[in-house]
């Protein structure tokens, strides 16, 4: 520690380098999601080999069910991290969102819509609290959001029960609205005689949106600012306080969007689920090349990363693997993939 | 930013309620009370007694609110100060034992998941004289930890009733769905029907996420199709899983363990041929009551052998009349 900080801080060549000309293969090189990329190709082929029945168009969709429904809330998060910041309370906000809809509108015997639009109240209230905690206390992420997880952990149970009666809400889909809310965020789409769930859309959507916004506007610049250094973003004029808490209400809109989806396509939630989940949408995003520590990422990367999760989650199935090995094995995909994500990242680094 | 946020709330914490009384459902939603609920039934004139009823129960968990709700109703008929605790940890289960023993309280009812993790604690409670009964889980080692009888279903034999109705209905290949890796009540269920059907196949999913649940069961039923049947082990998950043969345009047939109001009302439409139920409500209500008995009387319910409170298979033919009971939350 201490001889570090005798020698003294070389000048940065950073600036040289974002002058300097980059040919085609070497920007694509230089993508934070070009290793990921790499990653998921090689799983995809690997299951391809191994499980012919995986690259029937209907098991393809089913694979992109199950990698959309991680993607989804891959795609705030992998904002969030590259702002610098992380959420350990998004998979029980998700259950959360979805309760608030169920229970709402049930008790008050209200159209479903009302309490959609609660619960996006209740989504984006909860990712403002985070980021404003967070930005009054100073205190890492790590702990401000535990404390949410555990909070919301507590208040789905016990208002769930309280209001319903049962740990699991009451089913709601005998009620107006519920057919056509179903059809926003639950429903399937038919591409050449294969039904493709529309959270898959949704999850497209998502990212092409939050990619935007990252690249081509200012709001993307702050991001990249914040996470980097907030210090400097500061002193530079950037909107630090918004920006972080914008990033959490984000989150908190992908929660909304996929407890919907939990919501419409099962008319009842558990209060107990969305435990653990959070891990898989920090994992989505890490695999897809967001840095941990903040600054670098982007959204199509968090976008493979779920996709690889969900490609090695379905393709275990597939490939009818003796299931005592499951996890085993799924960890074993997700460390190779961040490793070749890693080396390709290097190489690419060095070139 | 910021503030415009708040506004936002503000607004929207008004706008709310206001279309919340405009746009009223005109189906479903919470029912208006019942003009006799709580009715005051007759109840004993023996003392108040206190018992602790401390089970595994992972936090939300529909099944345990149908135990509960048994032994909540047996509470109120003997004049009992029911105490419900729960953990899924073996470790800090026992650590509620302690704690109900130093209350001192009259008797204990505990589930027995992981019995050697409780064994020093229920130790304690025998050298303070206190009663225990057990229930649910871990019928085979209940006596010599010191419960007087256990209220429960054997889960092994519970598979096995399984079994051996799918292979009488000429099933060759099921798939039994476990939820919760590592969990030895379920892979006993699983373990009893593969006894009788020795083509069934088990499949992890993780049940805290409905959508992988339905998404990993559309996968097996893609990759093989030779699957006849499919069998949940939780009501919840029977419900999905019911939506994952349909997503896979497969033929195959739906079974399940356990039971709730939806899953009785798809066992009367016929989409799910029949459910084995252990009879949570018993259970609680047995626990509970036969502590009461044992202090009224020095009974002891079952005389040494465990009191069976299932399977009881519930099909077509008799499910009209237990989804009434199942909308109660007793069944």
């Amino acid at each position: 520690m201490t001889n570090t900080l005798l020698t003294p801080p070389t000048a940065p060549k950073v600036a040289d380098e974002r002058v300097a000309s980059k040919g085609a293969i070497s920007t694509l090189l230089g993508r934070p999601e070009f290793g990921a990329l790499v990653g998921a190709v090689a799983m995809f082929a690997f299951f391809a080999f191994v499980a012919p029945v995986f690259l029937q168009p209907s098991s393809f969709a089913t694979v992109l069910y199950g990698s959309s429904t991680i993607g989804i809330m891959a795609v705030g998060v992998s904002l969030l991290m590259i702002g610098g910041e992380f959420d350990l309370s998004t998979g029980v906000a998700v259950i959360s969102s979805a309760l608030s809809a169920s229970l709402f509108s049930w008790y008050f015997g209200t159209n479903v819509w009302v309490g959609v639009v609660l619960a996006l109240v209740v989504s984006l209230a909860v990712g403002f609290i985070n980021g404003w905690i967070l930005i009054k206390t100073n205190l890492p992420s790590f702990i401000v959001t535990l404390a949410t997880f555990l909070m919301l952990t507590g208040l789905n149970l016990g208002l769930t029960r309280l209001i319903g009666g049962s740990v699991s809400t009451p089913s709601i889909a005998d009620m107006d609205g519920f057919e056509s809310a179903r059809s926003v965020f639950a429903s399937s789409v038919n591409i050449a005689g294969v039904d493709v769930k529309i959270t898959v859309f949704i999850w497209i959507v998502l990212v092409a949106v939050a990619s935007w916004i990252l690249l081509r506007t200012r709001v993307g610049n702050w991001i990249f600012a914040v996470g980097g250094d907030a210090n400097a973003a500061r002193a530079v004029g950037v909107p630090v306080i918004r920006t972080k808490i914008g990033l959490f209400m984000g989150v908190g809109f992908c929660a909304w969007i996929l407890g919907m989806h939990n919501l419409f396509a099962f008319a009842t939630v558990q209060s107990g689920e969305g435990i653990g989940n959070e891990f898989l949408y920090i994992i989505a995003a890490v695999i897809g090349g967001c840095l941990l520590t903040g600054g670098y990422g982007s959204a199509v990367g968090g976008a493979i990363g779920a996709f690889i999760f969900g490609m090695a989650n379905k393709g275990i199935v597939y490939a009818e693997w003796n299931p005592d090995w499951f996890k085993f094995f799924l960890g074993l995909m997700l460390l190779l993939a961040t490793i070749v994500n890693l080396i390709v990242k290097k190489r690419a680094e060095t070139k | 930013m910021s503030k415009f946020s708040w506004r936002k709330v503000a607004a929207a914490a008004l706008i709310v309620p206001a279309l919340g009384l405009a746009a009223c459902s005109s189906d479903g939603g919470r029912a208006p009370e019942a003009a006799n609920d709580g009715a005051t039934g007759a109840v004993v004139t023996t003392p108040k007694i206190n018992v602790a009823l401390i089970t595994h129960a992972a936090p939300g968990d529909t099944f345990w609110d149908t135990v509960r709700k048994g032994a909540e109703e047996a509470a109120a008929k003997d004049n009992v100060d029911l105490q419900y605790l729960s953990d899924p940890d073996g470790g800090r289960q026992a650590q509620l034992i302690e704690q109900a023993v130093d209350q001192k309280v009259d008797g204990i009812a505990v589930t027995l998941a992981k019995p050697d993790a409780l064994a020093s604690a229920l130790k304690k409670a025998r050298d303070a004289g206190i009663p225990v009964v057990s229930l649910n889980a871990g019928e085979d080692r209940s006596k010599e930890l010191g419960a007087f009888t256990h209220f429960g279903s054997n889960e092994k034999l519970a598979g096995e009733a399984v079994g051996e109705k799918l292979a009488a209905d000429g099933f060759k290949h099921p798939v039994c769905v476990i939820q919760e890796q590592g969990h030895v009540g379920l892979e006993n269920r699983c373990a009893g029907v593969k006894e009788k059907v020795p083509g069934s196949e088990i499949l992890y999913v993780q049940g805290t996420d409905m959508t992988q649940v339905q998404s990993t069961v559309t996968a097996k039923l893609q990759a093989s199709k030779d699957v006849d049947v499919v069998i949940g082990l939780g009501a919840p998950f029977t419900l999905t899983i019911l939506k994952s043969v349909a997503g896979a345009n497969s033929d195959a047939k739906v079974a399940s363990f356990d039971l709730n109001p939806e899953l009785a009302q798809q066992i009367v439409d016929g989409n799910v041929i029949f459910t084995v139920d252990q009879q949570p409500w018993l259970q609680g209500y047995g626990a509970v009551d036969a502590l009461w008995q044992n202090t009224r009387g020095g009974f002891e319910i079952g005389g040494g052998q465990p009191v069976l409170t299932g399977p009881a298979i519930i099909s077509k033919e008799n499910a009209a009349a237990v989804l009434e009971f199942a909308e109660q939350g007793i069944r």
